[in-house]
């Protein structure tokens, strides 16, 4: 038996089942990651049938293969680079001609191909035929009815689908006839490039002479250098064609042969592979939904409510899971207190270990609450919606409709992260609305703000905890689009790109899909608060403790020490000896002295933060910072928010748990800000605003870096950490203003 | 039949697509969603913000905005 390797790709538009074709198949088997230099997720999935093992490829979703957009690059690219032995191709039933433009560009570049007839059972309900073996027939490769949802059929396809991957085929071209007026032009581009065996073996001659024929912008790049005069002269053919038909006929040649795939299309369609049974008219499921949830009155106010919804969610329901997860650390760290002996160990490990990627993970059932819910916004073309109703607003602030996903995924409904939010802005074509988006999806409430605005607002503002939240969102978004309006008419002038998209059906998402999109996110974070955090958490620590106090006040609190403890009777000192580490009742006396040490060493904790290299930058810019209400301890904190956000939290949790290292009546962060007199809801105000929008974390920034350019980066530095100062400084002035 | 401009059909109207009047970027993009010289298409509805625009073409909701809509040319029957 052999145990041959097969490499196989799925390719189809968006919305037609890939992914969900692409889950059933390899299950938890998949490996995320980027394609080298772009950031288009790269998905690659492993699995066995019978005896061949198999590597499938997830290609990005796509209408086109023309290189319009980095999607259809990506997927054509790799094609050509990686020659999968095979290309499934995913076509949705219920859509099939629009669908099938997709596969006539297939059949155009000669890949060995394969189509997955997806939603057959969809297309049923809808009173459509389609008879497949025709459509196989005709188009003169195989095609397999399956159902991705319920994976029936899959058998089948896959075992198509080796079958054409051990033919070997060469690439041969369709012939696809685009009109007189094209053919011949087409004959004779042909005929030169097979000759001088240009672009050859990567590309058919035909393919490559419809490619200058669109004038594809990619191709003629690679046309030119792999050999210019050649190319030069295709151009100037191409050219006087173009020039002629735009005369007589006022079309480009791109329109025409366009126009003539779908003529292609729509004559096989019409042999007989697709019939209706009842009146094209009539009005799907989905549909009837729109004329509610995209009503002109009613549209905005549902979204309203589902998005607050989805906050109710969020947040009431995680509240258990992040109890036992904060339950959890603390056991641990009392675990560590108890069997480590005193020292710097045993300070770095509670201070900077538990108490710093504890409190990341603390948060992580939050955040697993948060992506599923988007993910079923997602999953069930709800988010498209959102997109179509938006546009307008998010047009007058000089962005796009599709701005709406890269700001819902960096936090627009809170607890996104901008780093996937930086990315998704990929998608957006002008690269004007796409930078102005890039650099202001960091305003959003990503989630590593949500655990601060969480801690302050529960603190603050216990009462109306979902309120609040949802208030603050809505205040970033009004931010972060008005900030966008403001670069669109300074630095980022110019003109709209288009808006053409598709409404995917509603569909029920799939608890699979939810779960593995769930899981992805959730992942990223948890990798996240593992390396970056952790490393960071110990530096800030190290940070915090060193070069610790001079001798001379160490001796002091030493000396301090020793007099309250003599100060005592004997008696009262070995009962507070004997029980230390039980809370149970001592003596009123025992008690008073147990409180005056504590005191003490809370003293000296705190001299020892003072003196430390973070105290010193955080008391260097209290004179400035006090304009906004923060004392030098949230210095630090907002200091370590420059290299991740998580790690404020995490530096609020060290400064204030510095004060006493046995953690006995310390009380949680919330406690311990609410009781300190430097703290009140102005401050917090204040503290949330700034936090809010003051520079984006290190690996945000880092990618703003590959998405443009480093300038772009430390423009997006300052400019946000000095907007979110004026921001905080006029909160407070005028919050104490008003007490 | 009348020829008019697809920004200005009302709701639930239908039409077949007579042009599309602009190549570039903006023009590929409206041809491979399937917005080609004889193609039937529906008016679906419009956003709360009457822009963009929702159109039912080939079994698939498609949705533009008012401005792109002004290159296509559609021909519907005459009113009454």
């Amino acid at each position: 038996m052999s145990h041959s390797k097969i490499t196989m790709a799925l390719a189809g538009n968006p919305n037609a089942g890939k992914t969900t074709l692409f889950n059933k198949l390899t299950g938890a088997r998949q490996h995320v990651g980027n394609y080298p230099g772009i950031t288009v997720s790269h998905k690659e999935g492993y699995f066995k049938h019978q005896d061949h093992k198999i590597i499938i490829t997830d290609l990005p979703g796509t209408y086109s293969l023309t290189a319009y957009s980095v999607e259809e690059i990506v997927s054509r690219d790799f094609l050509t680079n990686e020659k999968p032995d095979v290309v499934i191709n995913i076509v949705d039933a219920s859509n099939l001609e629009r669908n099938l433009y997709l596969t006539t560009q297939f059949l155009e570049m000669g890949v060995p191909l394969i189509i997955a007839l997806n939603m057959m059972d969809v297309a049923r309900d809808r009173g459509i035929e389609i008879r497949f073996k025709k459509l196989s027939e005709l188009l003169g490769i195989p095609v397999v009815p399956i159902i991705a949802r319920s994976g029936k059929g899959k058998e089948e396809l896959i075992s198509e689908a080796i079958k054409i991957a051990n033919k070997n085929l060469p690439l041969i071209s369709k012939d696809i006839s685009y009109g007189e007026d094209l053919d011949e032009v087409l004959m004779e581009l042909i005929d030169t490039i097979a000759e001088a065996s240009f672009l050859t073996p990567n590309y058919t001659p035909r393919f490559t002479a419809i490619k200058y024929l669109e004038h594809d912008d990619q191709m003629l790049t690679k046309g030119a250098e792999s050999n210019p005069e050649l190319a030069r002269h295709l151009e100037q053919t191409v050219g006087v064609v173009s020039d002629h038909l735009l005369k007589t006929m006022d079309v480009y040649p791109e329109a025409i042969i366009a126009d003539h795939r779908y003529g292609f299309i729509k004559s096989i369609v019409r042999q007989g592979v697709m019939t209706h049974k009842f009146d094209t008219d009539r009005l799907y499921t989905s549909d009837r939904i729109d004329k509610v949830l995209t009503n002109r009155l009613m549209g905005p106010v549902v979204m309203l409510a589902i998005l607050f919804g989805l906050y109710q969610f969020t947040f009431s329901w995680s509240e258990l899971p992040v109890l036992w997860m904060e339950g959890f650390f603390s056991w641990l760290g009392a675990t560590v207190e108890f069997y480590l002996p005193d020292g710097m160990l045993k300070s770095m490990v509670i201070s900077g270990v538990i108490d710093g990627v504890g409190g990341v993970l603390g948060f992580v059932p939050l955040i697993m609450f948060m992506f599923f819910g988007i993910a079923v916004l997602e999953d069930s073309g709800y988010l498209a919606r959102v997109a179509f109703m938006m546009d307008r607003i998010f047009r007058t602030f000089g962005l796009h409709g599709s701005s709406v996903m890269p700001f819902i995924v960096s936090g627009g409904i809170a607890g996104g992260c901008a780093v996937p939010g930086v990315m998704a802005t990929r998608t957006l074509r002008s690269p004007k609305e796409r930078m102005a988006t890039l650099l202001t999806v960091p305003f959003m409430n990503c989630g590593a703000k949500v655990p601060v605005l969480v801690l302050l607002i529960g603190t603050f503002f216990n009462e109306h905890k979902a309120l609040y939240m949802f208030l603050f969102t809505m205040h970033a978004w009004l931010v972060a689009l008005f900030a966008a309006k403001f670069l669109r008419m300074t630095v980022l002038k110019g003109e709209a790109t288009p808006f053409v998209m598709e409404l995917p059906p509603y569909r029920f998402p799939t608890f699979q899909g939810l779960l593995i999109h769930t899981w992805e996110r959730t992942w990223q974070y948890i990798k996240k608060a593992g390396t970056v955090i952790l490393g960071i958490s110990i530096l800030l620590w190290a940070l915090m403790t060193f070069p610790g106090l001079p001798d001379s006040q160490s001796e002091y609190y030493e000396t301090l020490r020793n007099q309250t403890l003599s100060s005592f009777t004997p008696h009262v000192q070995q009962e507070l000896e004997k029980r230390i580490s039980k809370s149970n009742q001592l003596s009123a006396d025992a008690e008073m002295l147990r409180n005056k040490l504590n005191l003490i060493d809370q003293q000296q904790s705190a001299a020892t933060l003072k003196n430390s290299v973070a105290g010193k930058i955080g008391s260097f810019f209290e004179p400035v910072s006090s304009f906004a209400g923060f004392d030098w301890r949230t210095n630090i904190a907002m200091l370590g928010g420059f290299a991740a956000k998580e790690v404020i939290i995490s530096t609020l949790g060290t400064v204030y748990s510095m004060g006493d290292l046995s953690s006995e009546n310390a009380g949680s962060l919330g406690q311990r800000l609410f009781n300190d007199p430097n703290w009140n809801r102005v401050v917090a105000v204040s503290a949330m605003v700034f936090i809010m929008f003051y520079a984006p974390c290190f690996v945000t920034l880092v990618c703003i870096a590959k998405e443009a350019s480093w300038k772009w980066a430390f423009f997006s530095m300052a400019f946000n950490t000095v907007f979110a100062f004026l921001a905080a400084v006029a909160i407070f002035q005028i919050g104490s203003l008003f007490g | 039949m009348a020829e008019m401009n697809l920004r200005k059909m009302s709701r639930n109207q239908t039409g077949i697509i007579k042009a599309v009047k602009i190549g570039g970027e903006l023009g590929r993009r409206i041809r491979e969603m399937g917005l080609v010289p004889g193609t039937e298409i529906t008016i679906q509805g419009r956003a709360p913000l009457y822009d963009p625009v929702a159109l039912r073409v080939m079994g698939g909701t498609l949705t533009l905005r008012n401005h792109e809509a002004d290159h296509i040319i559609v021909e519907v029957a005459d009113n009454k």
